[in-house]
């Protein structure tokens, strides 16, 4: 099959790699850029695992294809931290909060909180719910998750989460129909 | 969390080959044609193994757990004249990359004969053998087991229950169901398996809860020594009971790499995982309860039926053993009988999931609630009416079980405190006077964690090296519980020395002793129960080898955070490093009964059963306009013992709580009447998010264990009795349409049949 020369920035460095045009932008990663980082769940663009940032929005790199990414600038969870050994502040917040158990999850809902406190700095608890909603955790049941969300945002802001709008506001989740 | 986490996936080894396999499309039939030729030519594919070529390679198959005389269903590596669920391996391609393997795959050409399956549905229409076909056709009978055996002479009933029901002031008769809902780990299953026959070593890096299993399953398989075989884990993403035994695409992989002499590597995509990665649930209760005027139990008649689909695991994959033993759980329940079958289906085989006999806690909870309605009795006193009380401990259950420490009571009271279950009838009333359907649920159970056979046996060994810092190694397979935290915890304290001193080791053969792994809520028990006698044992050596150096009597000394000093002289300190040096290399002193190094193991030899008990309560909410639910409170109290680790031990509770969120409201595999899987991605089979749960409200009763620790089980509970709790609050929530509500899962579309009236 042809193969595309594509460049792409990730974590501030250049990367170039030969690719087939079906090849995904996680497998790329993965396999051409060696940064194993970015886990793949699902595969058809619900779990969340695999989500990255391109150009600064997340998005689940197992929906895109390398060649896609071409001249992008990519952020991978490798490129969230640091380094020497120190944690980024969300990071360290899920440490803290348990809001990880068997790790698989994590690189997205890390990459996932990132890109959403940048947008929205002092969310409130609907708001982390619905943000974090296309990410899958089988592990902690969210609970250590959402803490760890709450704890970013008073750290950076120095005040609680946003207050609830009143409850009538509020709607329940939407919820598919089973078959 | 950063990205440096090595998952199997993320094992890179050079020429290997990546594996696909062919499935069957078809629920039963005959392969009439198999053609592998333009595949096996296909640019990039080393092979194409069928049957014929793998198949005479496997020299025996079972699991340590239920031994080699435990009755398994005939299993087979590759599907050879027929199949027999869709799903089933029929062939395997070994190609450069998974994309060249999947495009080999479109090239095989496969034919199949229909025949017509054999399909239960869950719903109390069970089909077994003289209807159809039998899946099975080497066993004469779609019976998997069945409890009491009639060949092993139990007692095939129980007279004096009978005559209780018979004479009972009040009988009550239900059946519930349980449809099929699956572990589904984030991380799907994976292995990578690599045979030098110049050596005689098979190298397997696997996603699994116990690396040791890996290498007596492969080792049984091939007929090679299990010392031929390291197997290892690296960090595993969950697992929930579907990576405690090899699978069949597990053993396909070993017995290729050994076939070909190379190095293999299969990673499961989701599509694979829902459809062919161990099944779960999938079973009925019916219960027959006689109570006296006053509410109180006289005695429960369970019967129990499983659908094990075609291939479980382990042995024939029935977990109605275990849930004759713990359906009594936190009553006093008088007169008992419990009888179950198990029968093969043209599905997808049963797997481990947390709580695999849990059916007996989903269907007695909910026949506490039904019964005390039809009483006129809150559920809350008839539960703590029957309830067994601290002053009646040790306390012998109508199954056999012996409780020495378990407070249901307890936690029944600090749970009904934390929903504020007082309070909430009122709340209830005025949300129905303005429309809103409201519902409270209460769920109570033991938990019992197995420590029979060898999941009853486990060790950790200790090793302070020249530097002084601790390993320890331990047969348990942490896929996410914390185990490296919890027990270097245990160590630290029981040997004196600074947490961040001590690192585990676990999960690989080559470097752990011998272990079932983790699995059946028992590690803290089990494993931190060694961890703490393997860590007295160090310490007194320690303290034995300080004292030549000091000319002092051990028991003059004391070691705290890696110090020796003298009772009562602190000034004289000898820190473990040095301790650690006259250990390994200024032994010349030494009595000759003093062997030197720094080293201590410990095997810790379990109860039979080890008990945890919990409550659960639930108030949800149902929007009569969608039948939508929302979860708006939810509280756990639980007597784990002595927690190790507060967070860890909420962890697992909370995990399980949506696990059991999911399972009611959300997750369901289905198989249309041909045994065709239909909620194959995650667009279908949907999982819990996180705005679909409520913040968790935690008690703690601590009521230390006798073992060693005093730490109880509590992996499993959350996902145990979170369904029963959720299912009794959304039918207190439709109590005023009468809902009878056996069946899950408890989406909108049901629920408004109920509100409209559709159904009952």
């Amino acid at each position: 099959m042809n193969e595309h020369r594509i460049e792409i920035v990730v974590n501030g460095r250049k990367r170039t790699a030969s690719v087939e045009p079906r090849k995904v932008l996680a497998d790329v990663l993965r396999e051409d850029c060696e940064l194993t980082g970015t886990h793949l769940g699902c595969e058809h663009g619900v779990c969340g695992a695999c989500t990255v940032l391109v150009d600064g929005d997340a998005v689940r790199s197992c929906l895109m294809f390398g060649v896609q990414a071409d001249g992008a600038e990519v952020t991978t969870i490798e490129g969230v931290a640091p380094g020497g050994g120190e944690l980024s502040d969300v990071q360290a917040a899920f440490r803290d909060c348990h809001g990880l158990q068997c790790g698989f999850c994590t690189p997205g809902f890390v990459i996932t909180v990132r890109a959403f406190l940048a947008e929205n700095p002092r969310p409130t608890d609907a708001e982390i719910r619905s943000a974090l909603s296309g990410n899958l955790c089988r592990c902690t049941g969210y609970q250590g998750i959402i803490a760890a969300v709450r704890q970013v945002v008073r750290q950076r802001t120095g005040l609680p989460p946003g207050a609830e709008p009143p409850a009538s506001d509020i709607r329940p989740p939407s919820v598919p129909v089973a078959p | 969390m950063t990205g440096h986490g090595r998952f199997v996936e993320d094992v890179v080894w050079p020429d290997t080959w990546h594996v696909a396999f062919l499935r069957s499309p078809v629920a039963r039939g005959r392969i009439v044609g198999l053609d592998v030729e333009a595949a096996r030519a296909l640019d990039g594919v080393r092979v194409v193994l069928t049957a014929a070529e793998l198949n005479p390679l496997v020299r025996s198959w079972w699991q340590t757990a239920v031994g080699p005389d435990a009755p398994q269903p005939p299993r087979r590596l590759l599907a050879a004249e027929d199949v027999r669920w869709v799903g089933e391996p029929i062939a395997m391609v070994l190609a450069t990359s998974r994309y060249v393997a999947e495009d080999a795959l479109e090239l095989i050409e496969l034919d199949v004969e229909e025949q017509p399956p054999v399909i239960a549905d869950h719903l109390d229409r069970w089909k077994v053998e003289g209807e159809v076909g039998l899946v099975h056709p080497e066993l004469g009978t779609n019976v998997a087991a069945q409890v009491p055996s009639p060949d092993r002479g139990m007692p095939m009933g129980n007279a004096a229950l009978d005559d209780v029901l018979g004479t009972a002031p009040h009988v009550f008769d239900e059946t519930f169901h349980q449809h099929r809902y699956l572990c589904v780990p984030m991380e799907a299953r994976g292995i990578l398996a690599r045979w030098d026959p110049y050596r005689g070593r098979m190298e397997i890096v696997a996603a699994t809860q116990g690396a040791h299993e890996v290498r007596a399953s492969t080792a049984r398989l091939l007929g090679i020594d299990e010392t031929q075989v390291h197997a290892s884990a690296e960090d595993v993403g969950g697992g929930f009971g579907q990576k405690m035994y090899m699978s069949t695409e597990d053993h396909c992989v070993v017995a290729a790499a050994y076939r070909e002499e190379c190095a293999v590597r299969w990673i499961e995509d989701r599509n694979e995982n829902l459809v062919a990665g161990g099944h779960a649930r999938t079973e009925d209760m019916r219960l027959q309860v006689a109570t006296d005027e006053t509410g109180r139990i006289l005695g429960i008649k369970a019967h129990h039926v499983e659908d094990v689909g075609a291939f479980p695991t382990p042995g024939v994959g029935s977990n109605a053993k275990l849930a004759a033993a713990y359906l009594p759980g936190p009553y006093d329940i008088g007169q008992y009988f419990f009888s179950g079958v198990a029968t093969y289906s043209n599905t997808n085989g049963k797997c481990a999931y947390r709580g695999p006999w849990m059916m007996e806690t989903v269907a007695r909870e909910q026949m506490m609630d039904i019964v005390a309605v039809e009483l006129g009795i809150d559920p809350l006193e008839f539960r703590r009416h029957n309830m067994i009380t601290s002053d009646r401990l040790p306390f012998t259950t109508s199954s056999g079980m012996v409780y020495e420490t378990v407070t249901p009571r307890e936690t029944l009271d600090q749970v009904a405190e934390l929903i504020d279950y007082e309070g909430f009838r009122a709340e209830q009333a005025a949300a129905r006077a303005d429309g809103r359907l409201l519902g409270i649920g209460l769920a109570a159970y033991i938990e019992g964690s197995p420590g029979f056979g060898v999941l009853g046996a486990e060790q950790v060994s200790l090793r302070i090296d020249y530097d002084g810092k601790v390993l320890a190694s331990t047969g348990s397979g942490s896929h996410g519980q914390s185990v490296e935290t919890t027990v270097a915890q245990v160590v630290a304290d029981s040997l004196g020395v600074d947490y961040e001193d001590v690192r585990v080791v676990q999960n690989d053969t080559a470097a752990s002793p011998f272990g079932s792994g983790t699995g059946g809520s028992r590690t803290a028990a089990v494993f931190g129960g060694a961890a703490r006698l393997a860590g007295e044992k160090l310490r007194r050596k320690v303290l034995r080898v300080a004292a030549v150096a000091l000319e002092a009597d051990p028991e003059d000394l004391e070691l705290d955070l890696g110090v020796v000093r003298v009772k009562g002289a602190p000034a004289v300190a000898l820190p473990m490093a040095q301790v650690a040096a006259m250990a390994y290399a200024g032994h010349a002193a030494f009595p000759p009964d003093l062997e030197p190094g720094l080293e201590a193991a410990h095997r810790i030899k379990a109860p039979t059963f080890m008990f945890s008990n919990a409550a659960h309560a639930a108030v949800v909410e149902v929007d009569p306009g969608t039948g939508q639910v929302r979860v708006l409170r939810y509280a756990v109290s639980e007597d784990c013992g002595n927690m190790i680790n507060p967070m860890v031990v909420e962890g697992q509770i909370a995990g399980g709580v949506v696990q059991g969120i999911g399972g009611v409201f959300y997750e369901h595999f289905v198989y249309d009447s041909t045994g065709n899987p239909l909620t194959t991605t995650f667009m279908d089979y949907l999982l819990p998010t996180a705005a679909d749960v409520p913040e968790i409200v935690y008690g703690h009763v601590v009521t230390p264990s006798t073992t060693p620790g005093g730490f109880k089980p509590v992996g499993e509970g959350g996902a145990i009795v979170s369904p029963p709790a959720l299912i009794n609050a959304v039918r207190d929530a439709l109590r005023p349409f009468g809902a009878r509500l056996t069946a899950q899962p408890l989406t909108p579309a049901v629920l408004l049949d109920i509100i409209e009236g559709n159904t009952r």
